[in-house]
C-alpha cells in the first residue's frame, strides 16, 4: 500500500462524547488503525506538542477537531493544527456550531462564578473566596487558566474544511467520513458531511398538514407516536435541522432539537425555526401568532440549543468571527478575555 | 524552595494539574492537585424548561452522560411530585444498568489492566490496551470491544442514542420496549454476565496471584482512612438507581443516611471553596470542613466503587454477593481503606450490573405499554441523586411555577472525591519523594492513585491506552527549571 494517511485527532472544550462516538465504531477502530497513522490522539496517545510543532507545515493529511473554543490555550492549539493540517474537520456539534456549552454565552463569568461559588445551596462560601488565575500558597504561587467571557466555534479560529455535525455524531457517519477521506473521495471543501434535507424528510412520523393553536411541551402529555411531533404541539426542530442523524430523538419519541444544524437554506438555524413554527399556527393572524409563540417557554435555548455561538445574536462571542479570521489568515486576539 | 508540575497533557483544556512543593530539606511540603475547566451549567441551565433539563446536562459528561440523563429524570419525578409506574422505573434501571457495564468495562480494560496486566514497571510503549491485547489474546480483545458495544446498543434502543440518550421525562419514559428488542436484551445481558465473570476471574489470576500486586494494593502508600458514601436499597444492599445515600465512618458504622429523593442532601453536605481550584471541595457537615486531613474526626468522605462496597452490606444479585464476600474475605474486612482496591470493586459492580440487566430484561413488566403518567403538580423544587459510574451524583433545581429553572445545584461523582484525590496524590508523592531527589516512578505511582479513582475530568477517563501523558517540571527555589520529567 501506498504511503498511509496521516492522521489527527483532538478535542478542546469538550464532554468527551466525541470521542465516546469514535470508539463507538467498534471493531472498526482496528481498521482505521490499519488504514492511517495517527499522529496525534491526546485520549488514547501520548501527546508531545514539540512533535506536532516539529513536524513540516502541511504535513497532516486530515485533523478531526472536536469540542469549542473557551480558552486561550485551545485556539493556540487549533492554530497549530490547522498549519499542520492538510484537511481540517470540524467534528461534532460543538466545533461545528458551538454546541450546548455556548448556551453559557448568555452570560458573562462574573454570573456563572456567582452562581457557582456563592449562591449554590450547599456552598459554604463565608469568606467569598473565588477560584484565581494566580494565588500564593505558604508553599508558592498556583495558577490557574483564564477563560473567554465566551464559547466559540472552531471556524472562528481557523479556517475549517468540512464540518461533521451531531452531539456526538453517529458513528454511521463518522465511518462514512473516514471512508471519504481514505479514498480521497471528499466533496467540495466547505461541505456539511451530512445529508442535504431535513430531518423532516426523513422522518417516518405521519403528517397530516395540520396547524395548531398553541405549543405543548414534551412532559404535559403523551404524543400519538406515528404521528408528526409538531402537529401534536410539540416544538421540534426537525424542518430546519439537517439530516442525517438516522432520526434517533424522533425514534425514542422525543423531538428534534437541533444537533446537526441548520439545513443549506436554514443559515440561521434559531430564526428559521421561528419561521417553521409561525407557519405552524392556525388562523395567521397577528393576535393567533403572539398568543400561540407565547405558549413556547423558552425560544432561545430550544431553537438555538446548539448553535448559539453560531447564530447572527453574537451575544458574547462578538470579536473573534470567520470572517475577521479569513481577512487576517488567522483570527485576531479575542477582546473579551479577561485578565 | 522546589517545585515540581505535573499537568497531565498541558496543552489540553484543562482538567487536572499537580504542584508539588519540596521544602529546603527536599521533602513534600505540600501537593495540590488543581481542577482547571469550569462551564458553569449550573448558571446557563437558568431559563431551560425543566424538562429539558435530561437532554442537556448529559453533555457535563460523555463518557458517562447517562448518569447525568437518569439523575435528571429523577430530580424531575421529585419536582413534580409524580411516581412512575413499575415498567417505567425498571426500564430506566436496566437502561443504568446498560450504562455502568460499558463504563466499567471501558475503564477497567483500557486503564486499570496494563497496569497489572503488563506490571506498573513494564515499557510505557507496551503498558497500554493494545499491549494487553497482546498478552491476553485477540480473542479476549475481540470479547472486550463486543460487550462494551452491547451495552451501547442497549442504551440506543431505550434512549435513541448511546450517548446523550433522550427517552427521560418526569414520571417515566418516553418509549417502550417491544418483545424483539427485549428477547435481544435477554441474550446480551446473558453473554455480559459470563464476560462480568471472566473479568473478575481474570482479575484473580493476574493480579491475586502476584503476592507483589496485593502487597502493592495494600501498602500504606495507597492508603487513606475516610468515610465512604454510597446508594443503599432497603436492604443496604448496593443499588446504582435509587434508595438512600448512606455514608459509613472510616470504621464501617453507619454515619448518617437520607433519601435519593429529595433536598436532604443539605442537611448532610456542604461545599468548600478554594482559590486555587475550579472544583469545588463536598464535604460530611456534620464533621464539619477540617482541611485536607483523614480520618474519623475529618468531613471528608469517598464515593465510587470502593465507597460503594464499604458503604453496603451486600450485593443483590447472588454471583455479585459471592464476589463481595471474596472481595473483604481476602482484603481483611469491611470497609477497605486501600484505594487501588477500586479495581477490584469495580469488577465486583460490573457482574452486579449484569446480573441485574439479565433480571429486568426477563421481568414480565419490562415490555409494558405503561410507561408514563403525565404529571400534575405545580413545581417548586426537586432533587434526586444517583450512583454514577465514579460516584455519587446530585442534582437539584429550583423551577418557577411554569417549570422554567430558576437555580441549580450539582454534585458531580469525582467532586465528592476532590479532596481524597488531592490527599492521595500528597501521600503517593512523599512516598517516591526524598532529599530533594524525584524518583521516575513518582510519575507512575502518582498516576495509579489518581486512576483508581477513574477521576472524571482527567484524561485518565478517556485515555484509551490506558497512558496518561504526564509531564513533570521540577523548579529549585528561583523557579528556574531544572528537569523535565516526561513521557
Ligand atoms: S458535540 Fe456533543 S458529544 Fe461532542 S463534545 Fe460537544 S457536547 Fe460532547
Ligand atoms: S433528531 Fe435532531 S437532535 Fe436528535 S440526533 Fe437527529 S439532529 Fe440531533
Amino acid at each position: 500500500m501506498a504511503d498511509k494517511l496521516k492522521l489527527a485527532l483532538y478535542w478542546a472544550a469538550s464532554c468527551g462524547g466525541c470521542e465516546i462516538a469514535v470508539l463507538d465504531i467498534d471493531e472498526k477502530i482496528l481498521k482505521v488503525a490499519e488504514l492511517a497513522d495517527i499522529y496525534l490522539w491526546p485520549v488514547a496517545l501520548d501527546f508531545k506538542y514539540k512533535d506536532v510543532e516539529a513536524l513540516a507545515d502541511g504535513f497532516l493529511d486530515v485533523c478531526l477537531f472536536n469540542g469549542a473554543i473557551r480558552n486561550s490555550e485551545q485556539r493556540e492549539i487549533a492554530e497549530l493544527l490547522r498549519r499542520k493540517s492538510k484537511v481540517m474537520v470540524a467534528f461534532g456539534a460543538c466545533a461545528c456550531y458551538g454546541g450546548i456549552p455556548s448556551l453559557a454565552n448568555q452570560f458573562d463569568r462574573d454570573q456563572i462564578f456567582g452562581r457557582v461559588y456563592f449562591d449554590t445551596p450547599s456552598t459554604v462560601n463565608p469568606g467569598k473566596v473565588l477560584p484565581q488565575t494566580s494565588y500564593r500558597v505558604p508553599e508558592g504561587e498556583l495558577h490557574l487558566p483564564t477563560f473567554y467571557n465566551a464559547v466559540y466555534k472552531l471556524d472562528d479560529a481557523v479556517k475549517v474544511d468540512y464540518y461533521l455535525p451531531g452531539c456526538p455524531p453517529p458513528p454511521s457517519l463518522i465511518w462514512t467520513a473516514v471512508e471519504a477521506i481514505v479514498s480521497g473521495n471528499l466533496p467540495p471543501p466547505g461541505s456539511v458531511i451530512a445529508e442535504e434535507k431535513a430531518v423532516c424528510h426523513f422522518c417516518t412520523k405521519r403528517k397530516d398538514e395540520k396547524t395548531v393553536t398553541a405549543f405543548r411541551r414534551v412532559h404535559e402529555f403523551i404524543p400519538d407516536p406515528e404521528k408528526c411531533l409538531l402537529e401534536q404541539g410539540i416544538i421540534c426542530s426537525g424542518p430546519v435541522t439537517r439530516g442525517g442523524c438516522g432520526e434517533r430523538c424522533l425514534s425514542a419519541n422525543m423531538p428534534c432539537r437541533g444537533c446537526f444544524g441548520p439545513t443549506p437554506e436554514a443559515i440561521e438555524q434559531g430564526a428559521n425555526m421561528l419561521g417553521a413554527v409561525a407557519t405552524m399556527v392556525e388562523g395567521k393572524d397577528e393576535q393567533a401568532l403572539a398568543k400561540a409563540l407565547e405558549t413556547v417557554v423558552d425560544p432561545l435555548g430550544t431553537f438555538y440549543r446548539f448553535t448559539l455561538a453560531d447564530s447572527f445574536l453574537r451575544l458574547r462571542n462578538r470579536s473573534l468571527t470567520a470572517r475577521e479570521a479569513e481577512r487576517a489568515g488567522a483570527a485576531p486576539a479575542p477582546k473579551e478575555v479577561a485578565s | 524552595m522546589k517545585r515540581v508540575t505535573i499537568d497531565p497533557i498541558t496543552r489540553l483544556e484543562g482538567h487536572g494539574r499537580i504542584e508539588i512543593f519540596l521544602d529546603d530539606h527536599g521533602e513534600v511540603a505540600n501537593a495540590y492537585f488543581q481542577v482547571v475547566e469550569l462551564r458553569g451549567f449550573e448558571k446557563f441551565c437558568e431559563g431551560r424548561p425543566a424538562e429539558e433539563m435530561p437532554r442537556i446536562t448529559p453533555r457535563i459528561c460523555g463518557v458517562c452522560p447517562s448518569a447525568h440523563h437518569i439523575a435528571s429524570t429523577r430530580a424531575l419525578d421529585d419536582l413534580y411530585k409524580v411516581d412512575p409506574p413499575p415498567a417505567a422505573k425498571k426500564l430506566r434501571e436496566l437502561f443504568y444498568c446498560a450504562h455502568m457495564i460499558h463504563s466499567h468495562i471501558a475503564h477497567f480494560y483500557a486503564l486499570a489492566a496494563p497496569d497489572f496486566v503488563m506490571g506498573p514497571e513494564a515499557d510505557p510503549a507496551q503498558r497500554n490496551i493494545l499491549g494487553v491485547v497482546a498478552k491476553v489474546g485477540l480473542e479476549i480483545g475481540g470479547s472486550v470491544i463486543r460487550h462494551r458495544s452491547y451495552a451501547q446498543k442497549i442504551q440506543e434502543i431505550l434512549g435513541g442514542r448511546a450517548t446523550h440518550s433522550v427517552m427521560g421525562l418526569p414520571g417515566g419514559v418516553s418509549r417502550r420496549l417491544s418483545s424483539d428488542e427485549r428477547n435481544q436484551i435477554i441474550e446480551w445481558a446473558k453473554s455480559e454476565v459470563e464476560f462480568a465473570k471472566f473479568s473478575l476471574k481474570l482479575f484473580e489470576d493476574v493480579v491475586l496471584g502476584n503476592k507483589a500486586y496485593v502487597d502493592l494494593i495494600l501498602s500504606d502508600g495507597y492508603a487513606m482512612k475516610t468515610h465512604y458514601m454510597g446508594l443503599v436499597d432497603e436492604d443496604n444492599k448496593v443499588n446504582f438507581y435509587d434508595g438512600d445515600v448512606r455514608v459509613v465512618d472510616t470504621e464501617g458504622k453507619e454515619l448518617c443516611r437520607f433519601p435519593a429523593r429529595g433536598t436532604a442532601y443539605l442537611e448532610h453536605l456542604a461545599e468548600h471553596t478554594e482559590p486555587w481550584s475550579y472544583l469545588k471541595f463536598p464535604f460530611l457537615k456534620g464533621k464539619g470542613w477540617k482541611g485536607f486531613v483523614d480520618g474519623q474526626d475529618s468531613g471528608i468522605y469517598r464515593v465510587a466503587p470502593l465507597a460503594r462496597l464499604n458503604a453496603a452490606d451486600g450485593m443483590a444479585t447472588p454471583a455479585a454477593q459471592e464476589a463481595y464476600e471474596k472481595y473483604f474475605a481476602t482484603l481483611g474486612g469491611r470497609p477497605v481503606h486501600a484505594t487501588l482496591a477500586n479495581h477490584w470493586a469495580r469488577l465486583v459492580e460490573l457482574l452486579y450490573a449484569a446480573e441485574r440487566l439479565l433480571e429486568l430484561a426477563e421481568d414480565p413488566d419490562i415490555t409494558s405499554d405503561d410507561i408514563r403518567v403525565v404529571p400534575t403538580e405545580t413545581p417548586v423544587e426537586g432533587a434526586a441523586v444517583i450512583e454514577a459510574p465514579r460516584g455519587t451524583l446530585f442534582h437539584h433545581y429550583q423551577t418557577d411555577e411554569r417549570g422554567l429553572i430558576r437555580g441549580v445545584n450539582l454534585i458531580v461523582a469525582t467532586g465528592n472525591n476532590h479532596a481524597a484525590i488531592c490527599m492521595s496524590v500528597k501521600k503517593a508523592a512523599q512516598a517516591v519523594i526524598h532529599k530533594g531527589e524525584v524518583r521516575p516512578g513518582l510519575l507512575n505511582m502518582v498516576e495509579m492513585a489518581f486512576r483508581a479513582y477513574d477521576p472524571c475530568f482527567g484524561c485518565a477517563t478517556h485515555s484509551l491506552p490506558g497512558e496518561m501523558p504526564l509531564v513533570a517540571n521540577i523548579y529549585d527555589h528561583e523557579g528556574r527549571l531544572t528537569q523535565t520529567l516526561s513521557r
